[in-house]
């Protein structure tokens, strides 16, 4: 809501040299947040002048200028080029004459053009911030001025003021209006109000007054409420339909943010503007019969004055007249029925349409307007007829219309309830301790009025606020008025707290190892493509189905993820096109993973407001997909930079497996490794993770072909893991043992094995054969060629055996060994290579 | 006979003998050297030794003498050539350090540095403040059921607010699915799973339908906290988030609220924190939004409100780290571009 200052300083008064700054400290004390100052941006000499006379010059480029003598003063005639054609000699016109400054900011100087030098510029309104005319310059008989040759434009024309745009919090509709504006400025600063709804001239309406008819026949309310509880008609005839807005209101609306339309129309909207009351202004000759309120029917449509044919709704409110819908109710008006250039016959609606209704429409239609976004927040029920009397007694003052005794005041609106507000309540919800003259000086201030029993202070709240419905919106109206910096600051106690959880703790140990270990942690958005999702598949399974955003803001990637690689990749991508190329990088985020065949979604959802039922819990619950965490890691270039005396070394999987081994070690948790495949993977370069025999993630080489369709380097290492299930599978607590202290027996074995057996395979084989003895193996050389079978390698691997309890002989750690190459041999055929 | 034999065991000999040895120890000028002179001087065949296997020929009276005159000089010169030895291997060493020295400023490393996001940081460090007081980490889905994002937090379905949360559901579009636009969420989820009182606070990532520039992102971070016990009032907010403000941004910290609009919350404030150590002067900075649960959210989770009563107050994590370490744009915390992470290394 923007609010022009001078219309402010009518409802209250304002002390000399009060800033925009300082109205926006005193609105944001009760509630209303700073969102910008506007002006008009300009600077003078800004003055009225005259031309005198013009000539007009055909210029090389298909142009013709005018080339015009244009007084300014009292003997003062400057020579202007002017682009425009509309003036005539005679007219007065707005000149900024050279040091001016029109917004922009636009700059005006005596300058060279068209072989003239052009002493100032004649301005349109569109260069004056007057809203968006610029065909041609304004001339000032068109907005009924004719004043003296030489006056200051700027303040003529009202743009030395100024407006401060609050934002308007969804349950203060009251204050979509200067009257409500004005109000807080009071309740804040202690000035007093002025309520312009009560200096309205009243159009006196008594029982013989003919009445225009109105019907309120809503045969489908939405949610148990009436569409419409206030229809107020009055009817202006008369008015001359070639009266111009005058300049004062063009700029109160132009500040406003409304642009003018043609005086009718501002009128409306400069009352809805000033009392919050949405008005439509109907062409009264055009109407057929009297108005219905009523649902619209089925396959109705209705043309609205933006010029389209739009198709209603059973659920929308419409006005209708005997042709038929003439206004969706609270939106927007028809095309049949709008003010035109000929009208000289108003009718005038103020009416109060219920706010679901109105907010449905509006979402419904797409056609967010002033008027549904005040009936959306709650419009003040009993000033609709202050608000038509307004619009009839400015239609009389700058339109020249009479008022006509037909008119109509359908009002049905309910009363507000009485809220008790329990003695002590406040105090105990804010922590101050208000006095009784406080908590009732703060109401009353606001327009409730309240009376006192011993056990509460019953309180009604005035009618243009719908937002006080029970006693907290209260407490907040008391320690608002009061001010918030009366409650003081008490540290509470929480009893005593169990930490962070397991699985909190083992994820930021996770991720202070990855980074510790090289890799740098990115939180990448999770709207993917198609294409990316079919790819990567997700940690354990190669294609999983996958959700779809209605609303995606990038229609390229409606998808959630379900893989963090694709993530990865575009993270990737964007620092190797800022030169960086050395990457390593890792995320743990959320995957979103629906099941094949399961629906997801819930079809009702039960009320707000009381705790639903176990089972309406556990179908809420149901009804969201499966989203666990993972963690995945991308490497590219090199892992070890070139450095003096240090060939750099280039990533490969043995990065991806790195990462996950220091993962796995950080959490305490044994992953085993394995051969795999993955469509989007190295055939020869892919592992799959294992925990206990489970499936848990992968790790390898990106094809290379998906690389460079990617445009990354050939050897892109990537690896990705079922966080929440690898943090399930971690054991409870360590289960060490006694170590050991005898001596240790070292010794070496070779095996020979088929090409296709791998490493851990044999590594296994070895560990059960050789038993408890063996107290750590590890695998020291592969070597394949001279000397071993084609189709077969040879495996070294380095021994180390220990018993609990005696120095092992020589003898027993070669039995032991043997039985390991044994257990290799029945399962592989492997054989000893001496 | 050997010539030796022949040589009489006299002053002269011996002092030749020693004089000689010493001489060649002290000129051996490395370990290698050393060696040989030390056969040549203490060996069997020395003139010493020689002296030494004398002896035994010599008539008895005059063993005693000559032995004390060799044994002297054999000490005296296996004294020196231990000492020698003990200074060739310290010059030894001492010349191999000196060759083993590196330009330690450009000794090679087998790691390259990684880092942790800005706002992971920043959210674990809120997190811990709150453990301190007692509270616990909660946590929830990040795709919500709208019941849990809107109707238990009193949003109506109708309600403008809930229009404002510019909202991303999920196909197809009456579904009731959406990414969470708040982390309150999770503060109904609490309530309705945990036994009161509740002391929580739910870090993690919500989502609304901004386009990325240098002030919005669509996916960004939120720290919101619940309090719900017997007898909390707005004081105790207060106080909650002034000591959160104090570890935050130092002791000077502190708190302004301002009424504000929040379907959950009534009374609603918005809140300044005072940042005394902000680049170029301390500064009132708007942090948040916060408020007194609304009794209908404590209905939702079939609390009674006129036993319980509540605080919630919650800030952007982006904005949050925006403002304390002095960021210009958004973006950076989003692109993943590894110079940003690393600026900030494993701390904030």
């Amino acid at each position: 809501m923007r609010i022009p200052i001078s219309w402010l300083s009518e409802y209250v008064d304002l002390a000399p040299g009060t800033t925009p700054d300082d109205i926006h400290a005193a609105l944001v004390k009760v509630g209303f947040e700073e969102e910008g100052q506007h002006g008009f941006a300009l600077s003078g000499p800004i003055v009225v002048g005259q031309v005198l006379e013009f000539t007009p010059e055909a210029q090389s480029n298909g142009k013709t200028i005018n080339w015009c003598q244009v007084l300014v003063g009292e003997n003062d005639v400057r020579g202007i080029v002017c682009g425009a054609h509309n003036f005539a000699v005679g007219d007065k016109v707005v000149v900024s004459l050279p040091g001016a400054s029109l917004p922009g900011p636009f700059p005006i100087a005596a300058r060279k053009t068209y072989g003239h030098v052009s002493d100032g510029m004649i301005a349109s309104a569109r260069e004056l911030g007057l809203g968006d005319e610029h065909d041609g310059i304004l001339r000032l008989a068109s907005l009924g001025l004719d004043p003296i040759v030489g006056t200051d434009a700027i303040a003529l024309l009202g743009l030395d003021d100024s407006a401060v745009e609050i934002n308007v919090t969804p349950d203060r509709g009251y204050a979509f209006s200067l009257r409500g504006v004005a109000r807080e400025y009071a309740h804040s600063t202690g000035v007093s109000y002025r309520d312009p709804a009560l200096a309205v001239p009243v159009i006196a309406r008594d029982a013989a007054s003919p009445v225009f008819p109105v019907t309120v026949a809503d045969q489908a309310p939405i949610r148990d409420r009436i569409g419409v509880t206030v229809f107020v008609t009055r009817v202006v005839r008369g008015v001359d339909p070639t009266r111009t807005t005058p300049p004062w209101m063009i700029a109160r609306l132009s500040l406003a943010g409304i642009r003018s339309i043609s005086l009718v129309v501002d009128i409306t909207n400069y009352v809805m503007l000033e009392l919050g009351q949405p008005i439509h202004g109907y062409d009264l000759d055009t109407l057929r019969g009297g108005i219905v309120v009523r649902r619209a029917g089925p396959g109705e449509t209705i043309a609205t004055l933006d010029g389209q044919t739009r198709k209603l709704n059973p659920e929308d409110l419409v006005i209708a007249d005997d042709s038929g819908a003439i206004g969706i109710a609270g939106v927007m008006g028809g095309a049949a029925t709008e003010i035109g250039a000929v009208t000289t016959a108003v009718l005038i609606e103020a009416a109060n349409f219920d706010p679901v209704s109105i907010a449905r429409s509006a979402r419904r239609h797409k056609l967010p307007s002033e008027a549904s976004r005040r009936f959306e927040r709650g419009v003040d029920p009993t000033v609709a007829v202050a608000a038509a009397d307004r619009v009839a007694q400015l239609l009389v003052d700058l339109a020249g219309g009479v008022v006509d005794a037909l008119g109509s005041d359908h009002l049905s609106h309910s009363t507000p309830a009485d809220i008790p507000l329990p003695h002590g309540f406040i105090a105990g919800l804010v922590g101050v301790d208000y006095t009784d003259s406080e908590i009732v000086d703060s109401l009353t201030e606001i327009g409730c009025s309240v009376s006192r029993t011993d056990a509460a202070f019953l309180v009604t709240p005035p009618s243009w606020r719908p937002d006080l419905t029970d006693k907290a919106t209260l407490a907040e109206e008391v320690a608002r008025i009061v001010g918030y910096d009366r409650i003081p600051s008490v540290l509470p106690t929480a009893p005593p707290g169990r930490g962070l959880t397991r699985s909190q703790r083992l994820r930021r140990t996770a991720a202070q190892q990855l980074a510790a270990g090289g890799s740098t942690e990115v939180l990448a958005y999770p709207f993917v493509s198609k294409q990316s999702n079919d790819r990567f598949g997700s940690a354990v399974a190669d294609s999983t189905p996958a959700l779809k955003l209605a609303n995606p803001l990038d229609g390229e990637l409606p998808w959630l993820r379900t893989t963090l690689i694709p993530g990865l990749i575009d993270v990737a991508r964007r620092n190797l096109s800022r030169g960086l190329t050395d990457i390593a990088l890792f995320e743990i985020g959320t995957v979103f993973l629906p099941v094949a065949g399961v629906a997801v979604g819930s079809v009702t959802l039960p009320v707000g407001n009381e705790r639903p039922s176990a089972e309406q819990l556990a179908d809420l619950q149901s009804a969201i997909p499966n989203q666990p965490r993972h963690i995945g890691g991308l490497f590219l270039g090199n892992t070890v930079l070139k450095q003096v005396g240090q060939p750099q070394i280039s990533v490969a999987i043995g990065e991806a497996l790195t990462a996950v081994q220091q993962l796995a070690t950080a959490l305490g948790v044994a992953i085993a490794v394995r051969q795999g495949k993955h469509r989007a993977l190295h055939p020869g370069r892919t592992a799959e993770l294992f925990v206990g025999g489970e499936p848990i993630g992968f790790a390898g080489e990106l094809l290379p072909t998906i690389a460079d369709d990617l445009d990354l380097p050939r050897v892109v290492a990537v690896w990705e893991i079922d966080l929440d299930a690898l943090i399930a599978r971690v054991p409870a607590s360590a289960t060490p043992t006694t170590i050991a202290t005898q001596p240790a027996a070292t010794q070496d074995l070779t095996l020979v094995v088929p090409l296709t057996t791998s490493a851990g395979e044999v590594l296994a084989a070895i560990r059960s054969g050789a038993g408890a003895l063996l107290e750590q193996l590890r695998l020291v050389d592969d070597y394949r060629g001279e000397g071993v079978l084609a189709g077969a390698k040879s495996l070294t691997f380095a021994l180390r055996f220990r018993a609990p309890d005696r120095t092992l002989t020589a003898a027993e750690a070669t039995e032991s060994k043997l039985a390991g190459a044994a257990e290799a041999e029945e399962r592989f055929g492997a054989t000893i290579r001496e | 006979m050997s010539e030796s034999q022949q040589q009489p065991i006299s002053q002269t000999a011996v002092d030749e003998a020693v004089a000689t040895a010493l001489a060649a120890v002290a000129a051996a000028p490395d370990v290698a050297t050393f060696r040989t002179v030390r056969a040549e001087h203490l060996g069997e065949t020395s003139v010493l030794a020689t002296l030494n296997g004398a002896l035994k020929s010599l008539p008895n009276d005059q063993k005693a003498a000559a032995g004390k005159l060799v044994g002297q000089a054999k000490a005296r010169v296996s004294q020196a050539f231990v000492a020698r030895e003990a200074e060739l291997a310290v010059a030894e060493e001492t010349q191999r350090l000196a060759a083993e020295a590196v330009d330690v400023t450009a000794v090679a490393t087998r790691w390259t540095p990684g880092a942790r996001h800005p706002l992971s940081l920043l959210m674990e460090h809120v997190s811990e403040i709150f453990v301190g007081m007692g509270w616990e980490v909660a946590e929830g889905p990040e795709l919500e059921n709208e019941w849990f994002n809107f109707d238990a937090l009193n949003f109506d379905e109708d309600h403008p607010a809930r229009a404002l949360q510019d909202t991303f559901f999920v196909e197809p579009a009456d579904s009731h699915l959406v990414l969470r636009t708040h982390t309150s969420p999770v503060q109904i989820r609490s309530l309705l799973e945990r036994e009161l009182p509740v002391y929580v606070i739910a870090p993690g990532k919500v989502y609304r339908t901004d386009e990325l520039d240098p002030t919005h992102t669509p996916v960004f971070h939120q720290v919101e906290g619940i309090a719900v016990d017997k007898g909390l009032t707005m004081a105790h907010l207060r106080g909650t988030l002034e000591h959160f403000a104090r570890l935050m941004f130092g002791e000077e910290a502190k708190i302004r609220l301002r009424p504000n609009y929040f379907p959950f919350t009534e009374p609603s404030a918005e809140m300044d924190v005072w940042q005394p150590n902000a680049k170029g002067g301390a500064r009132w900075v708007e942090w948040g939004g916060c408020g007194m649960v609304n009794a209908n959210v404590l209905r939702a989770a079939g609390i009674n409100p006129e036993v319980y009563q509540g605080f919630a107050f919650g800030v952007g994590v982006e904005r949050t780290l925006q403002f304390r370490n002095d960021l210009n744009d958004m973006r950076d915390m989003v692109e993943g571009d590894l110079r940003f992470s690393r600026q900030f290394g494993m701390v904030l």
